[in-house]
């Protein structure tokens, strides 16, 4: 064990507040009267959903479907009746719905038949649509897709793999239990992602304020007899960044503009070894997951929790206090403040914190920033927040970027230290937000400017043409004038309601002893008009809520009725307008 | 669950209030050499200006329409005033001290915006000032020996004893520039620190450990991390460099590093004023670069210039390179250093 280690710059130590947590085993929640799985519960493509309302189902049976490459299919957490499949409140800061998967239980937890995958014989590329579709995702909290993280880069061998227990994050034990009670699980996990990633050293690391685990891990490793490492690192604050964790086991710097394996180094929480090995050797997908509940309740544990329990569920098993005045999802640096209990557990939900004014007190008044550089002094990525302080505020935002605010991982260490009680994190979030909304203008409006001239172009085309079509037939034409003044003008009105072809009007005037022709000619270019005005599609309509499926359906049928009784309401064609 | 709540949800112990309290705490020891060796003045001087700074301070607020409690309360205008009645002569009149700490209050302080807007050190804006417009009553050091009475002292900067010859002195430094001109190359510096008797054991008399007295605050302040050791040691190590070079090149005409940095507001400037951060460099490259360039500016001022001192001069000429001396020692972050 003498693993050198490097440091990584910056970081806080704060109160860690793990002990009451830890006193206990892993307890298994009880199934709640609903789950509500929401589809989209990983970075990515919204999984489809694939039951059907009022469908039975069983335990780990497919629901929502991967939508492409980067996306992870999920799971029914138990068996029984799909209730409903609806907009639900999400477990995000806005409180925002997302479409959700309502199942009732029929309490006989029966599970679908679940057969191990033969991992060792199948083709990566096999082993990887296993993942993706048994909903590994990373566990840590960021909820990226696995198997989309398991390819080593072209030209780069990866030289290690990264496996993260330092779990930094105060309050937070939920790895630090699953290393204790389940590591021979995380470490055949961590030699299949070696495997796939063809790495030719695993190292595990977790803070050296977990010394259980660490234990329980290492006597893992020999039991197994692989050669992974498990080193203890410096506890402190964010130690368990992924791109921290590298730097202090690898010594390499991941910068934002790069991928980890472009160094030759991959980084897994080891939760996320531990589903992915369940899965494969089981063929059990991720239904459940350990979910720290502490903070201001009685009964501070960690819970295996089925995806999709109602938050309130959860909450009432640790008998918060009195005085208890929000729950926090995620640890009390990094997490938000849930805004529903009704919102569900879902796979990115690592710990639930009571909180109370004690614990978690108003922050005092901002006041403006002195400079003092105690910001810089603790960012673990060597940024100068003040700077991006400054700038942010003044929405200077190209200045932002220039000092590099897209390396932020706002890990809130500059919050955490600042005298002045500035909420640095918001307003570099508030910049990144700003920033990316622009882009998609500026993306829309350069679209829109392309269509507009191509549309330019047409026009000036097909005048271009008309013209010469019409020059070449004037000789012919001049022998046979016979006045049709009524069925012209008739056309005429119409060409000018059809925005199409708002040229032709003056086309019609400046010739009209080209009567037949242009007659012919105008209703040519209706039938085209109306053929293209069929042929667009409506946009936007891939990811409309069950609300307004439900609207446009009940619009669509109103429009037929009225088109069934008066015929006179559709577009009637000029030539049949001239009978 | 209405309010609007923000991660982190865990707060550090710092605030303004404690950051400017220890500053205040590391002065303390030099105010106490002070005290010791040239009498309560000082402390009548600190409560002058406090007291003015406060006024300003809340006036500008009321003006400015801003919380009066919670930015009276922060400690800053305490400590700008604690550092002008340090820097200022401890026998002035009282309006001196008064006028300098409103000028800076107001002037350098909140007609730039206020706390952390200030381009300028207000304490040195007020040095600056109140020596331009009244040099003659900032060059009044009490002469060492000088045993006055705490009435004697009070009637003195009250303005109800009149200000006699021989009460007041030069400075150490004063002293020396002073025989450099008079003497025309002629006289010896080593002789005249060992046979006069404003020269004490290695720097002038009392001065010395005022200065000392600064030195260990700093020390303090920095083992609390309030600074950084960049600044002070890039003062103190311009500041000895040109001393150093120019001491052995002409020994007969310079004193030596050790009596420059202990004399003066050397110390007071190393640890004190070029460590301010709102007015001072914030990479620790420029905070070296800042304060390098302040020491050897402060020992060009008060050897060759015509002010008893150049600290102040040297730190605001400094204050108007920081923008560009930040900008271009932004250090490489997380990813992007060459390896």
């Amino acid at each position: 064990m003498l693993q050198h280690l490097f440091g990584f710059k910056g970081g806080v130590k704060p109160q860690t507040n793990k002990a009451p947590s830890v006193q206990e085993p892993i307890g298994q929640a009880p199934l709640p009267a609903r789950l509500y799985v929401p589809l989209h519960q990983s970075i990515g493509g919204v999984p489809n959903p694939l039951v059907q309302v009022g469908e039975p189902v069983l335990k780990g049976q497919l629901i929502g479907g991967a939508d492409g490459w980067v996306s992870a299919a999920v799971h029914a957490p138990t068996s029984g009746t799909v209730l409903a499949i609806e907009e639900h409140v999400a477990a995000h800061p806005s409180g925002l719905p997302t479409l959700t998967v309502v199942i009732e239980p029929d309490g006989r937890d029966e599970w679908i038949s679940c057969t191990p995958l033969d991992y060792r014989s199948l083709p990566p590329e096999g082993v990887r649509e296993a993942l993706r579709d048994a909903g590994v995702v990373g566990l840590g909290g960021a909820v990226f897709p696995s198997h989309a993280k398991l390819t080593a880069a072209r030209s780069v061998a990866v030289e290690q793999l990264v496996i993260n227990g330092a779990e930094c994050e105060p309050f937070m034990t939920c790895d630090d239990l699953l290393m204790r009670e389940r590591a021979e699980e995380i470490v055949r996990g961590s030699a299949i992602f070696r495997e796939l990633l063809a790495a030719r050293r695993v190292l595990i690391g977790i803070e050296d304020n977990k010394p259980e685990a660490v234990a329980a891990m290492q006597a893992a490793v020999q039991r197994l007899g692989e050669d992974h490492e498990v080193v203890a690192v410096p506890t402190r604050y964010p130690a368990g960044g992924a791109k921290q964790l590298i730097r202090v086991l690898t010594g390499k710097e991941v910068p934002a503009s790069k991928r980890s394996t472009e160094l030759g180094v991959q980084c897994f929480n080891v939760a996320t070894a531990y589903t992915a090995y369940r899965a494969l050797a089981y063929g059990e997908p991720v239904i459940s997951r350990i979910v720290t509940l502490t903070g201001n309740v009685l009964q501070p544990r960690n819970w295996e929790v089925r995806l999709g329990t109602p938050l309130r569920d959860l909450v009432a098993l640790g008998q918060p206090k009195a005085d208890t005045n929000k729950y926090l999802m995620g640890g009390p640096m990094m997490g938000f403040e849930i805004p529903d209990l009704a919102a569900p557990v879902v796979k990115a939900t690592n710990c639930v914190i009571a909180g109370s004014p004690t614990l978690f007190p108003p922050s005092p008044p901002e006041m403006p920033c002195i400079r003092c550089g105690a910001c810089a002094e603790v960012c673990p990525h060597e940024l100068q927040p003040f700077e991006l302080y400054w700038f942010a505020r003044a929405r200077n935002f190209g200045k932002t970027q220039e000092y590099y605010l897209f390396d932020c991982i706002e890990c809130g260490c500059c919050s955490y230290v600042c005298p002045s009680h500035i909420p640095l994190v918001q307003y570099f979030r508030f910049a990144k937000s700003e920033i990316w909304s622009r882009e998609r203008e500026k993306q829309a409006a350069e679209a829109a400017k392309a269509r507009f001239e191509l549309r330019n172009a047409r026009a000036e085309r097909e005048q271009a043409e008309k013209a010469d079509r019409l020059a070449r037939a004037s000789t012919a034409r001049s022998s046979e004038r016979k006045p049709a003044s009524a069925v012209a003008s008739a056309a005429v009105v119409e060409a000018g309601v059809s925005s199409a072809l708002a040229s032709e009007p003056a086309v019609v005037s400046s010739a009209a002893d080209a009567d037949a022709q242009k007659k012919a000619t105008i209703v040519a270019a209706m039938e085209r008009a109306r053929a293209q005005r069929a042929a667009v599609q409506p946009r936007n309509t891939g990811q409309l809520s069950a609300q307004q499926q439900r609207e446009i359906a009940a619009i669509e049928a109103r429009r037929a009725a009225l088109q069934a009784e008066s015929p006179l309401n559709t577009v009637t064609p000029p030539e049949r307008a001239a009978e | 669950m209405t309010e609007f709540s923000t991660p982190p949800y865990l707060l550090g112990q710092s605030s303004v209030r404690r950051v400017m309290l220890q500053v205040l705490i590391g002065l303390l020891p030099g105010i106490a050499a002070g005290v010791w060796l040239l009498g309560v003045s000082i402390v009548l001087q600190l409560l002058l200006a406090t007291l003015a700074a406060l006024a300003g301070e809340a006036l500008m607020l009321w003006l400015r329409g801003r919380p009066l409690a919670l930015f009276l309360s922060d400690g800053s205008a305490v400590v700008t005033a604690w550092l002008i009645a340090l820097a200022f002569p401890p026998l002035a009149p009282w309006w001196l001290i008064v006028v300098g700490t409103l000028f800076a209050i107001v002037v350098a302080k909140h007609l730039y915006g206020g706390l952390g807007q200030n381009p300028f050190n207000p304490a040195m804006i007020a040095f600056a000032v109140c020596i331009v417009s009244f040099p003659a009553l900032m060059s009044q050091w009490p002469a060492l020996g000088l045993k006055l009475t705490l009435i004697e002292q009070f009637k003195l900067i009250a303005g109800l004893a009149p200000r006699i010859d021989g009460m007041s002195g030069a400075t150490p430094l004063d002293a020396l520039k002073t025989a450099l001109k008079l003497g025309d190359g002629a006289v010896d510096v080593p002789t005249l620190l060992a046979t006069q008797d404003v020269f004490g054991n290695f720097a002038g008399r009392g001065w010395e450990w005022v200065t000392t007295g600064y030195l260990v605050g700093g020390l303090w302040l920095w083992q609390r991390r309030i600074v950084t050791w960049h600044a002070p040691l890039g003062f103190i190590g311009g500041l000895s460099l040109l001393a150093a070079v120019l001491w052995v090149w002409s020994p007969q005409q310079f004193a030596n590093p050790l009596f420059h940095l202990f004399s003066g507001g050397a110390m007071l400037g190393a640890f004190f004023i070029v460590t301010d951060p709102v007015s001072g460099c914030t990479t620790n490259r420029g905070k070296l670069i800042f304060g390098f360039a302040a020491g050897v500016m402060a020992y060009i001022i008060r050897v060759f210039g015509g002010y008893p001192d150049g600290v102040a001069f040297a730190v605001l000429l400094m204050n108007l390179c920081v923008p560009l001396i930040d900008r271009y020692t932004q250090p490489p972050i997380f990813g992007m250093k060459k390896q």
